[in-house]
């Protein structure tokens, strides 16, 4: 049975910022809480978690315009998935950024909301807090997926 | 020095179950002994019918609105209120051995620490308490957690692995390839959850659960005061206790339970006199919950299969019984025994071939409701002997720890220290008790909320994806003790029905808000 979940965040800040950080797959790590390591070759990305699973996403869109990244997890976790992350420009300098899974098994979509809701939060917290890492890696120049 | 506590959990286990109570098999001297020597609560009602808000309140002495551990799978704050945290604050000695789950199991991206614990080597980590002191977590010094599963991190899983990893495949295999409840079948019935496990009993989860305490009291000093949560996994499904001990219980010789309805069509009536996700679960046309395997139907349960989830059941309890028995020798070959307070209760029940159905989930009958609870005061309080039949719950529990370290009961706590007897339950005003279920899962959600008082149950239903909120049930105990008639919609119950609604709503706590992210399926 495959579900889908979707998670939200008000962000108070402008879309290029939060952008800035979401656009850029290989920063996962830096501010999705059990993800530990994150490498992207091309349109793949490997992501490490905390508990030492490895499984390998691939990118399918990188949407500047739209701020819009989806990707999907190509790994024996699911049978289906596809995410997708939209910033979206609202009034008075805050983003709506949703965050969604359509994913079988469905129990899988349970665990990426659950991990999903707590990772807009800690990007909803550097961000307007001004610091972490991610920021501070957002001095670095962007990958440039071919 | 001051008493005492050895609190002693079990999972998923019904009032029927012990000998004290009725049970018609297995066999338990030792908890027997106990009520007979302190007091036997004959309506103890949990406060929610799964493990995580139930174990929530226990910790939190509050009710799942106000702990906001809504279902299964949401996580309580680490900084939540606990009765752990007051008594080590106190001075006294604190552990938690067995199962824990106050942070969801299901967890790949390793977000929750009492899912690492064992692998980082110390007996607790420094947490925040829900004052902002920085404490042990949750109050407890020492940590050691068990499941059922011989796999994954936690503290059983770990030692499996590495002392016994040639008995890990014959433990039943929880999970399904999707994550889901396994409805494979076992046994010789083919009943679900059961499986033939030849682990040696000395490996089981009981025993262990029993052995590491008994180590850690072995670590304390003789003029400490400890608190101590033993805390059993089974006899919760699944029903895979060790081979050589199926001989106590022969399934063939197991009667059915009184309310398992033989006859077919009086089950479907009776089912379709309650609202209706009884039914549509009963006939496999609705999920609303990971409580019960998505891929099996109740519909499909035989009567040997109920046989033999009870015989398996009550093998479970013995062993949990006589696991009891050798901490308690322990206790007293340290000298500990006259100032020992011992209480023992479940989280919440089993159906266990009630209406024909197994598992648990939003169906607040006896099966579900109506747990064991016994507390034999320290024998130097010279405490009388009690049976108490005015409703309590497990709300009261961290109100009675507080008491028996003589201390006041916690600001946050919702409840009161148990009664001792009925008159004392009627001077303090033990009339009701609340139990709550909300589950939101897939599109499918349901809203209940329930009131136990004087020889009624009264249950609402708010409007969801399977309910409009007209919906209800109500059951006199006293003329139907196995809630069978609903008396929702009999005009002649009308005025009682009422007034018990009127009074669920005016003693419901408000609902914690914003509410706490569900984080996984449990």
């Amino acid at each position: 049975m495959r579900s889908s979940v979707r998670r939200h965040r008000l962000i108070t800040a402008n879309a290029s910022e939060i952008w800035g950080i979401v656009g850029r797959p290989e920063l996962l790590h830096l501010w999705f809480p059990g993800v530990v390591a994150t490498t992207v070759e091309g349109e793949v990305r490997t992501v490490t978690t905390r508990t030492g699973l490895v499984f390998q996403e691939r990118i399918i869109t990188r949407d500047p315009i739209q701020r819009r990244l989806q990707y999907r997890i190509e790994s024996g976790l699911v049978r289906e998935h596809l995410c997708t992350i939209d910033v979206i420009p609202l009034d008075e300098g805050q983003c709506l950024v949703t965050y969604s899974h359509d994913v079988e098994p469905s129990a899988m979509a349970v665990i990426l909301g659950g991990a999903t809701e707590a990772a807009l939060a800690e990007l909803a917290h550097q961000i307007e807090s001004g610091t972490g890492p991610c920021l501070e890696a957002c001095g670095a120049p962007a990958e440039v997926l071919r | 020095m001051g008493r005492k506590i050895l609190f002693i959990t079990t999972d998923q286990q019904r009032y029927d179950t012990l000998g004290c109570n009725g049970a018609s098999i297995g066999r338990t001297p030792v908890l027997d002994r106990l009520a007979g020597e302190g007091i036997r609560y004959e309506r103890a009602v949990p406060q929610s019918v799964v493990c995580m808000p139930s174990r929530s309140t226990i910790l939190t002495g509050q009710h799942p609105s106000t702990h906001g551990v809504w279902m299964n799978g949401v996580a309580l704050p680490v900084d939540a209120p606990s009765i752990a945290a007051e008594l080590h604050r106190a001075g006294y000695r604190t552990a938690l051995i067995g199962k824990p789950h106050f942070q969801p199991f299901l967890d790949p991206f390793g977000r929750f620490v009492e899912n690492r614990l064992a692998s980082l080597g110390s007996p607790t980590v420094t947490s925040p308490w829900q004052d902002g002191t920085l404490g042990p977590h949750r109050g407890f010094e020492h940590l050691e957690f068990a499941t059922h599963s011989p796999l994954g991190q936690l503290h059983y899983a770990q030692y499996l692995q590495r002392s016994h990893p040639e008995v890990i495949g014959g433990f039943y295999a929880i999970l399904d390839g999707d994550l889901e409840l396994n409805a494979e079948g076992g046994g010789e019935t083919g009943a679900p959850q059961v499986k033939d496990n030849p682990v040696p009993r000395e490996w089981y989860h009981t025993d262990w659960v029993a052995d590491r305490t008994i180590a850690w009291l072995e670590s304390l000093r003789s003029e400490d005061d400890w608190f101590v949560w033993m805390s059993f996994p089974d006899p919760h499904h699944p029903w895979d206790p060790p081979s050589s001990e199926l001989r106590r219980v022969d399934w063939r010789e197991v009667p059915l339970p009184e309310g398992y309805v033989t006859d077919e069509a009086e089950r479907e009536r009776i089912l379709d006199a309650k609202p209706r996700h009884w039914k549509l679960w009963y006939e496999g046309s609705l999920i609303s919950n990971y409580e019960a395997p998505t891929h099996w139907v109740p519909a499909t349960l035989t009567a040997n299969q109920v046989r033999e989830v009870n015989a398996r059941n009550a093998i479970e309890v013995e062993l949990i019984d006589e696991a009891v028995g050798r901490v308690l020798t322990e206790v007293d070959r340290r000298g500990w025994g006259a100032d020992l307070d011992v209480i023992f209760t479940s989280d919440h029940g089993e159906l266990q071939g009630d209406f024909g159905l197994l598992f648990k989930g939003p169906y607040h009958v006896d099966g579900l409701m109506r747990l064991p609870l016994i507390w034999r005061p320290a024998p130097s309080t010279g405490s009388l002997p009690a049976v108490v039949s005015r409703p309590v719950g497990l709300v009261d529990l961290a109100p009675t720890f507080a008491a028996i370290a003589g201390l006041e009961s916690p600001s946050w706590a919702e409840g009161k220290p148990l009664p001792v007897d009925d008159e004392d339950a009627d001077r303090r005003g033990f009339e009701r008790v609340l139990t709550e279920w909300d589950s939101e899962l897939h599109g499918v959600d349901l809203h209940v909320r329930t009131i136990t008082r004087d020889h009624w149950v009264c249950t609402t239903y708010r409007a969801g994806a399977v309910h409009d909120g007209s919906e209800g049930e109500l059951y006199d105990l006293a003329e139907d003790p196995l809630q069978q008639v609903n008396l929702w919609d009999d005009p002649s119950r009308a005025s009682i029905r009422e007034d018990l609604v009127a009074d669920l709503v005016a003693h419901l706590p408000p609902e914690r808000a914003p509410r706490l992210a569900l984080d996984a399926p449990v």
